[in-house]
């Protein structure tokens, strides 16, 4: 039941972006559209997963006092492997998330669950605790971003069921905020009656 | 001229936290006060500036001749971490007052993602050293302008009666996509 716990809390309990506002960056740099929210929310649950697992199985080798330094160092390491391999196989995307990939270092949604959690858990459930705050932040992305698209162009995953323009606003800068404001509000909402 | 332009691009048309999103963090983070976030912009402007000379040497002289330009990331982030540290053990020492009044603030320099989002701007804008430390200076201003805004709004809106729900976080939230608004204002500006 704990490690189902550990899964599952990173969903809407303690969602990192609803409810830590963690990451946020990101959060509203690439939701412009559901695709975008949905790249950018993988990317980072694969970094996440693996720098939790890094971390985890090497916390008793490294000394107290250099400990952001070497978590640093294995979150950048992951990161770069995440650039080159979607610059190599997905370039469209990469070009759409541009700056957001490299900055992926300092989100602090993944040094924050290396310091606070791999670091003192056993094995299984920092990976799983990766698993799911990955996952969560992809949903929290992926929402975000679906809603933008679909009120900012009347499209959802690039297919228009709307014809003309949307509001534009939803697209450009002012509208990540307003719409991810308004998203947790509702999720405060659903928090408490749950 | 070339730097004016740079100089107003960075503040008023693509400013950094509101056009670019980033440093949103501290941006919601220390803006409750009007206070802090003066220290947060002081700090901000340091070692933002310090940071882009030493990417922008380390870039044109260690990462390009030797081709290692992939080791970026990774030679930047532990650059900015090591340099944070090196600037609170130097300001500690050397002007205690700037240290108190900027202390605080220095550790989550870190994982401020303007700090290396703007050293990776100036890379990829290929801008001399010149140009590299006006860019830094002009988005550590549009920073402290952000942040000074949004921090008085926030102390405003601590006094009105918000609906239930929207309190603190959802309501600052609309709040900065107004303020967005507003600076979409400046777009077509140069």
């Amino acid at each position: 039941m704990n490690q189902w716990q550990n899964f599952t809390k990173g969903f809407i309990k303690d969602n990192p972006v609803f409810v830590l506002l963690l990451g946020l960056c990101p959060t509203l740099g690439v939701t412009t559209s559901a695709i975008n929210g949905l790249g950018m929310g993988l990317a980072t649950t694969f970094v996440l997963l693996m720098s939790n697992t890094v971390v985890t199985l090497i916390k008793n080798f490294i000394p107290v006092k250099v400990r952001i330094p070497s978590f640093i160092v294995i979150i950048a390491s992951f990161v770069t492997i995440v650039e080159l391999v979607m610059q190599g196989f997905l370039p469209a995307l990469f070009e759409q998330l541009g700056l957001f990939i490299p900055l992926i270092v300092v989100n602090c949604l993944v040094l924050g669950r290396a310091e606070a959690f791999a670091s003192k858990n056993d094995f299984i459930s920092s990976v799983l605790d990766g698993l799911g705050m990955g996952l969560g932040f992809t949903f929290a992305l992926t929402l975000l971003g679906a809603v933008r698209e679909i009120l900012g162009s009347g499209a959802i995953f690039g297919w228009d069921f709307v014809t003309g323009d949307g509001m534009l606003v939803f697209v450009l800068a002012p509208g990540a905020f307003i719409a991810l404001g308004y998203l947790i509000a509702i999720m405060n909402k659903f928090n408490k009656a749950s | 001229m070339e730097y004016i332009i740079i100089i107003i691009t960075a503040i008023f048309v693509n400013n950094i936290v509101l056009a670019q999103f980033l440093g949103i963090c501290p941006f919601l983070g220390v803006s409750g006060k009007v206070s802090t976030s003066v220290g947060m912009s002081g700090a901000v402007m340091f070692v933002m500036t310090i940071a882009t000379i030493v990417t922008w040497l380390i870039q044109n002289y260690i990462l390009i001749p030797f081709s290692l330009e992939f080791l970026q990331t990774i030679t930047f982030i532990l650059v900015i971490a090591s340099l944070v540290q090196m600037v609170e053990i130097i300001l500690k020492k050397v002007s205690p007052p700037l240290y108190q009044a900027l202390g605080i603030f220095l550790p989550l320099m870190t994982t401020n993602c303007a700090i290396l989002g703007v050293a990776i701007l100036t890379m990829q804008n290929d801008y001399n050293l010149m140009q590299g430390v006006v860019f830094a200076i002009a988005n550590a201003i549009g920073f402290g302008i952000a942040l000074l805004l949004f921090s008085s709004i926030r102390e405003h809106l601590d006094l009105l009666d918000v609906p239930k729900g929207m309190r603190g976080v959802p309501i600052a939230f609309v709040a900065a996509g107004i303020l967005a608004l507003a600076f979409m204002g400046f777009a077509g500006l140069v």
